[in-house]
């Protein structure tokens, strides 16, 4: 992992007492709301509909146990004993005091973290695929260009003000589990005559005009990719539209100049900007490739997993849901779900999370990962490890098996906390979890994607569910729309919207008739709900849906 | 012919705290049956001035609407009943008091 060198502790001490001295004078009022709310949010603090919040980066998803218990600490003495987990990797505090945000930050430089561009018209957060290092279908890890391009992009004097926020996600593997075609960058690592690049996707995005990203090459190689990144938010920093926001993101820009032409305007710029690399980045690289070092695996007999998993049925469910393949011999990448049904999507109590951090320093190389569906990962566990895993998760309610299925959804936070919210989100997924573990059927329904969003802005990624909500006000009331059969993979795909929103004591009854109808209509437990839809198309799942449109045109 | 007017009350978040106040004859409550009913468009409009140049106090001040069950007022949008009461997976915000 990345630990912070002089140059590092320096700049994030010094970020910090700029920003005790600008809570100081808006607390003494010499600054008003208008001047202070741009800082704040340079440093990632909100104000929601209850509170503050503070959205605390998590770079690239990963953290080791020190981190996370002092995330545990700073839960319990500045918020309310629990933290929200985002679908951009990132934690949020609800419940700050404006008095103590300083000290939080400085409790966070201490474990080497921040909370800066986590907010405001800056390159945000570098999202990555959670399985990072260690899953068996990567090319390589793309960790150490990930913290090239968190380097690059932190404080960076050309990209501070730019038209709206710009969402980078990269992945080292044919599988994307990083959402890339939904990004402002999607970066995909890829090999060409032996040599590892990239495919870079732009334009991607959700939000309000949903996108789904566009190649600008096929393969960069991997010393051009700053400067090749430079150029293209560059370009888009000059022409991107700042007359609107909603017509501001890199999406819109692409989509009103063609792809060809954006991509005529990067190479122009690329033959003006690469110059100016001496090659330092390269050096860079190479040092954080020693900081990602693969940790020792160890070879040990598997006999205790192998006996557990035919004894004990519980342990062999979770087993089935929880477990992917790791690249290493005799080792599992555990996904933890933090969505045990009923509960709300994403939130680690305290206990939770100091019990997730010693268990990541007993069996997993004491590294965590935080996943853009919301749970957190142990990324390298022994499969002998796993019974005595599995066995100390329960005691904190983290052993639910339903990574995958239908419980397992994203909800942004929603009307519940957030001041963009058009609707409510938590309450939909609790329901909607605890209705399908009430019936048993999620095991029997399989991999099945519900992602479910407040507002048009999408922090649920609602358009790239299976199954889709999109919460709204709809004359004073809550109102939810179903999109359906989108995909957040490299297949990525825009769901198609289904018809007229339902109120929300509609919309479970709703979504299980959906369920029903694949139910029915699938081939076999093998041919999983998004399957199904693409073998079928819309029509038979909206006849689920508006049953009542099928009486009256009978 | 204007709309007619209908009642409203001035709120705002607590700048050291965050969390949501209302206006009252004489400053803020956290409180919605506590808060200053106005029911004159003019003097709604003058108080909500009043209430923004309390810059040193509050954040983001704007008007709602109530209705008046007897004299306590009550929020009219569903945004406006979760500010006065807190969201709904914890027993956290104002609920948590009262």
């Amino acid at each position: 992992m990345y630990t912070y060198n002089d140059f590092d502790k320096s700049f994030i001490a010094t970020r910090n007492a700029q920003f005790r001295d600008q809570v100081e004078r808006r607390i003494d009022g010499s600054l008003t709301e208008d001047e202070f709310k741009p800082l704040r949010l340079m440093n990632g603090l909100y104000l929601q509909l209850h509170a503050y919040m503070l959205r605390v980066a998590i770079p690239y998803g990963t953290l080791n146990g020190g981190q996370m218990r002092q995330l545990a600490f700073i839960a319990d003495k500045w918020d309310k004993g629990y933290g929200h987990f985002t679908t951009r990797q990132n934690i949020q505090y609800n419940w700050p005091e404006l008095r103590d945000v300083p000290d939080m930050l400085d409790a966070l430089a201490e474990v080497g973290m921040h909370a800066i561009q986590t907010s405001g018209n800056t390159i945000r957060n570098v999202t990555a695929d959670h399985f990072a290092g260690a899953s068996a279908d990567e090319i390589a890890d793309p960790r150490p260009v990930a913290e090239l391009i968190r380097q690059w992009s932190t404080d960076h004097p050309e990209f501070q003000f730019m038209p709206r926020k710009f969402k980078i996600a990269i992945t080292g593997s044919p599988n994307d589990r990083a959402v890339t075609r939904a990004h402002d960058i999607g970066l995909r690592m890829v090999e060409k005559d032996g040599e590892t690049g990239f495919e870079v996707i732009v334009g991607g995005g959700l939000g309000r005009t949903p996108m789904i990203g566009k190649v600008i090459t096929d393969f960069l190689p991997q010393e051009d990719l700053l400067p090749y990144l430079e150029s293209v938010v560059s370009v888009w920093n000059q022409i991107g539209r700042r007359d609107n926001k909603y017509k501001a993101r890199i999406k819109i820009t692409v989509h009103e100049h063609g792809i060809e032409e954006i991509r005529r305007l990067v190479d122009e710029r690329f033959a003006i900007v690469k110059g100016s690399f001496s090659g330092v980045d390269q050096v860079r690289l190479a040092e954080y490739k020693t900081h990602f070092a693969a940790p020792d695996f160890t070879v040990k007999s598997e006999a205790v997993f192998k006996d557990a998993y035919h004894s004990d049925p519980i342990f062999r469910s979770w087993a089935d849901t929880n477990l992917s393949a790791h690249k290493a011999d005799g080792y599992s990448i555990v996904s933890i779900s933090i969505k045990k049904q009923g509960d709300t999507p994403g939130d680690a109590t305290s206990d939770q999370m100091r019990l997730m951090a010693q268990l990541a320093e007993t069996f997993g190389h004491d590294e965590l990962r935080i996943s853009h569906e919301q749970n957190v990962i142990l990324p390298h566990v022994h499969k002998s490890d796993l019974p005595a895993l599995h066995a100390a998760l329960k005691e904190q309610d983290l052993a639910t098996a339903n990574i995958g299925l239908i419980s397992d959804i994203i909800a942004c936070p929603g009307m519940d906390y957030c001041a963009l919210a058009t609707a409510r989100s938590i309450p939909i997924a609790q329901e909607i979890a605890t209705r399908f573990d009430d019936l048993k059927l999620e095991h029997e329904i399989g991999n099945l994607k519900i992602k479910i969003s407040g507002c048009i802005n999408a922090c649920g990624h609602h358009h790239v569910g299976h199954i889709g909500i999109l919460g709204l006000d709809r004359a004073g009331v809550e109102n939810y729309q179903v999109t359906l059969g989108g995909d957040h993979t490299e297949t990525a795909k825009v769901g198609d919207r289904a018809g007229r929103g339902f109120a929300a004591e509609e919309l479970v009854p709703a979504i299980e008739r959906v369920v029903d109808a694949y139910l029915d209509l699938r081939t076999g437990k093998d041919e999983e709900f998004i399957e199904t839809y693409r073998r079928l198309g819309l029509a038979p799942f909206k006849a689920a849906l508006y049953p009542e449109a099928q009486a009256d045109a009978a | 012919m204007s709309k007619s007017f209908t009642p409203k009350v001035v709120t705002a978040n607590d700048l050291l705290k965050g969390d949501v106040i209302y206006q009252t004859t004489t400053g803020w409550t956290r409180d919605l049956a506590d808060a200053e009913i106005l029911t004159d468009e003019a003097h709604a409009d003058l108080r909500l001035i009043e209430g923004s140049q309390q810059i040193a106090d509050v954040v983001g001040v704007y008007l709602i609407d109530v209705t008046l069950d007897g004299t306590a007022p009550q929020t009219t949008h569903f945004r406006e009943a979760f500010r006065a009461k807190g969201p709904s997976n914890y027993v956290h915000g104002k609920q948590e008091v009262a």
